[in-house]
């Protein structure tokens, strides 16, 4: 049944349908209102679990990797600085393989503060090991959110569900949220093979010399690697019980013939279907929606990309010094194919710039430049830098 | 001769059958204090418990993978978090209905220092968790730097003594006020050259539901610079010199203090110390940092009221007698 909700308060039921036992989170905007919600529907009664008000996002990812290892499924969500703040412990999750769930509603980093989205949070930790999904509306982020914890659960990694802050975590969209049933047909309950467990008393994080270190590496690799499966299963069980899908590892939309796609990732995806719309009748185009981050579905975005002319990569954050970094596992990727597309880098919507719907022509009449596949931040005033900077 | 005696230290052993949680074979220093606190704490907690270590040395000589010397659940996560990881695993129990007693462990820089903002939260929310501070004064496992808790005026590699500097500086940190300061229900000290009383004091904080916390004085061979062998001696003058009270806190007031029968000059301990070599010398400067370690022991002696008045079974000569089988309950 469709109900008009907010992405967070959406995001909180979908939460609550997994019944997660303990939660802990500590407010950053835009991530506020996931957890207010959480916390209503715990104080409502609607939701019976732990919820612990933690003093930093350090302690809420440090709480939830306890009450997982001791056998409870654990949600937590943050943003920005938090997820800065939280990175020691990401990495540690990750590494001692501990299925969790965490929402980034994703914002911008300081300095400057700025508390509007872009995707820098996220990526900033895309090194950590879990897994990314990248969310394009909020339908998705809540049956991400629910297809979330059967992959931690099964790949025994911690994923992570990326949605948009504010354009996607406040905004009104119609929902239709699933049911308690189709939930529990869909997830089994919290299991974890290595809980601690006073009968059969395990150690976990232990120290490790250069004679394991490297192959505990490798098998965390791997099982990132081997986990498309489970992401590309979790959507097709959840499509045939709901008749939804969140788009696997990734998408792709638009006329077969087009020689020309743009590759996204999270809610500009909207904007763009938009814009297409707008788009006098000539050159056909193809979106393509990159859901999972981590693992990087190498295999699945050459097979996208065959027989291309033009891949322009449109992403909200970059590495300073280097540029585009979804753009640069892209073009990695594509350059494995015979005949290779050229592959285009624009950074938008840094920092909550609007991205409008004329970022389309702008992103195309790039085709028109010669061999120029130099990175850019998109809609940079110069005139606002001092002459040194520009 | 020697080989009798350890005949019947196993025999003893025999005979009294204890829960062994940290098994030997660790790769600790001889004379660890650290080492022997953990396995009086485990041996008085029981297996029904699960624990959350700190980066530390406790977690390194215990976990070489792929051996392990615990034979409790033991997970370590990372060198600041551990409060916020017990509090995560109490949650979790609280949340499955399970009664299994929860144990934070530390050493002294995971706790004063890098962890005490998790371990004030852990504090604050009323996790049902015993935190065992294990204090051996300075961050040993990265080669003895000082932290909040290293003593006044002792050496450690970041605060060495030289023309300008006698050492550490700066007050030893009295966390066990802080941690009171948040009226849990129990907070104590205790010493390794005192095992009973640590076995009393952590089958009292078990008994509470609610979060308790206890740091123990261990000598650290290494980073004090004594012989192996003198760990309990030298742990036993830092009580009987009042340089470390052993008291007990209930809701933020103090409880109970343990009497000292005869108070030791604080030279006694400090001289058995490398750690404190650069005080004694004739340089004015050192006499005036001796007489500051006195004073400190004096004011701990005065707030306390650690003077015994007369021969008593829990004092700081009577704990020492206290045996198995005997008082064993004390
Ligand atoms: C964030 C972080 N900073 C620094 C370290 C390095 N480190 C590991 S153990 C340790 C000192 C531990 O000291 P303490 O807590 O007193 O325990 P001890 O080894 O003395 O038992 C340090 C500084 C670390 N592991 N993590
Ligand atoms: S350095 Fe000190 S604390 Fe560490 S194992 Fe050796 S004696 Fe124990």
């Amino acid at each position: 049944m469709l109900q008009a909700l907010e992405g967070s308060q959406a995001v909180a039921q979908a939460v609550a349908l997994c019944r997660p036992q303990v939660i802990a989170a500590y407010p950053i905007t835009p991530q506020t209102h996931i957890v207010e919600s959480i916390s209503k529907l715990v104080a409502d009664g609607k939701l019976q679990c732990e919820f612990v008000s933690v003093e930093s996002e350090f302690s809420a990812a440090s709480v939830v990797l306890g009450a997982a290892i001791a056998g409870s499924r654990a949600y937590t969500a943050t943003s920005s600085q938090g997820i800065l703040l939280m990175a020691e412990v990401l990495f540690n999750i990750a590494g001692m393989r501990v299925p969790l769930v965490m929402t980034c509603a994703n914002r911008a980093i300081s300095s400057p503060l700025s508390i509007w989205n872009d995707q820098q949070d996220s990526m900033s930790v895309r090194d950590a090991g879990w897994i990314q999904l990248y969310c394009a509306d909020n339908q998705e982020a809540v049956d991400t959110t629910i297809q979330a914890y059967r992959i931690a659960e099964r790949t025994e990694l911690p994923v992570m569900v990326c949605m948009d802050g504010f354009i996607l975590t406040h905004t009104l969209e119609g929902i239709d949220v699933p049911t308690q049933k189709q939930v529990d047909s869909f997830l089994p309950p919290y299991q974890f093979a290595r809980q601690l467990d006073p009968r059969n008393p395990l150690t976990l994080g232990t120290l490790v010399s250069p004679d394991f270190y490297p192959e505990a590496r490798h098998s965390h690799h791997q099982a990132l690697l081997n986990a498309q499966a489970e992401i590309v299963s979790a959507d097709q069980d959840w499509f045939a019980l709901t008749g939804r899908k969140s788009g696997g590892l990734l998408t792709i939309e638009g006329p077969e013939q087009a020689t020309v796609a743009i590759l996204t990732i999270g809610s500009v995806l909207g904007t763009l279907r938009a814009a297409l719309e707008e788009l006098p009748p000539g050159q056909p185009v193809k979106l393509i929606k990159l859901r999972s981050f981590r693992p990087f579905p190498k295999e699945t975005l050459k097979a996208a990309c065959k027989g291309l002319k033009d891949l322009i990569v449109l992403e909200k954050a970059f590495s300073p010094g280097s540029g585009g970094i979804v753009g640069l596992e892209a073009l990695a990727a594509v350059a494995e194919l015979p005949q290779p597309p050229r592959v285009h880098n624009f950074a938008a919507g840094l920092g909550g710039r609007d991205i409008p719907l004329d970022i389309l022509p702008r992103l195309l009449a790039v085709l028109e430049e010669p061999d120029n596949n130099r990175f850019r931040i998109i809609d940079v005033d110069l005139e606002k830098l001092p002459l040194a900077d520009r | 001769m020697t080989t009798k005696i350890i005949t019947a230290i196993s025999e003893l052993r025999k005979k009294q059958p204890r829960f062994r949680g940290l098994e030997s074979g660790h790769r600790a220093c001889l004379g660890c204090g650290e080492a022997l606190a953990a396995r009086l704490v485990i041996e008085a907690t029981g297996p029904d418990v699960l624990v959350a270590n700190a980066t530390g040395c406790l977690e390194i000589f215990t976990t070489p993978w792929p051996e392990s010397a615990w034979r409790v659940p033991w997970i370590h996560s990372l060198f600041e978090n551990t409060g916020a990881v017990a509090a995560g695993m109490e949650s979790a129990l609280k949340a499955q209905g399970k009664s299994t007693k929860v144990l934070a462990f530390g050493g002294d820089g995971g706790t004063f220092d890098i962890g005490f903002q998790a371990l004030s939260g852990m504090l604050e929310r009323g996790h049902n968790v015993l935190y065992v501070c294990f204090d051996n004064e300075a961050y040993m496992n990265t080669g003895i730097q000082r932290s909040s808790s290293t003593p006044h005026a002792a050496m450690t590699t970041t605060s060495p003594p030289g023309k300008e500097r006698m050492g550490k500086r700066h007050l030893k940190k009295d966390i066990v006020s802080i941690v009171a300061a948040h009226h849990i229900p129990y907070a104590a000290t205790a010493s390794v050259s005192y095992p009973s009383d640590i076995r009393k004091k952590v089958r009292r904080a078990l008994a509470i539901d609610g979060p308790t916390f206890l740091q123990i004085h261990c000598p650290c061979p290494l980073g004090w610079g004594h012989e192996g062998d003198e760990s309990i001696t030298v742990a036993r003058l830092a009580v009987q010199t009042g340089l470390f009270p052993l008291i007990e806190l209930e809701r933020g007031g103090l409880a109970s203090a343990m009497p000292i029968r005869h108070i030791r000059p604080v030279t006694e301990y400090l001289q058995m110390q490398q750690r404190f070599r650069h005080l004694f010398t004739d340089e004015a400067r050192a006499k005036e940092e001796l007489e500051h370690i006195q004073a400190i022991a004096d004011h701990n002696i005065e707030i306390y009221g650690l003077r015994g008045e007369c021969k008593d079974a829990f004092d700081s000569e009577g704990m020492d007698t206290v045996r198995r089988g005997g008082m064993r309950w004390a």
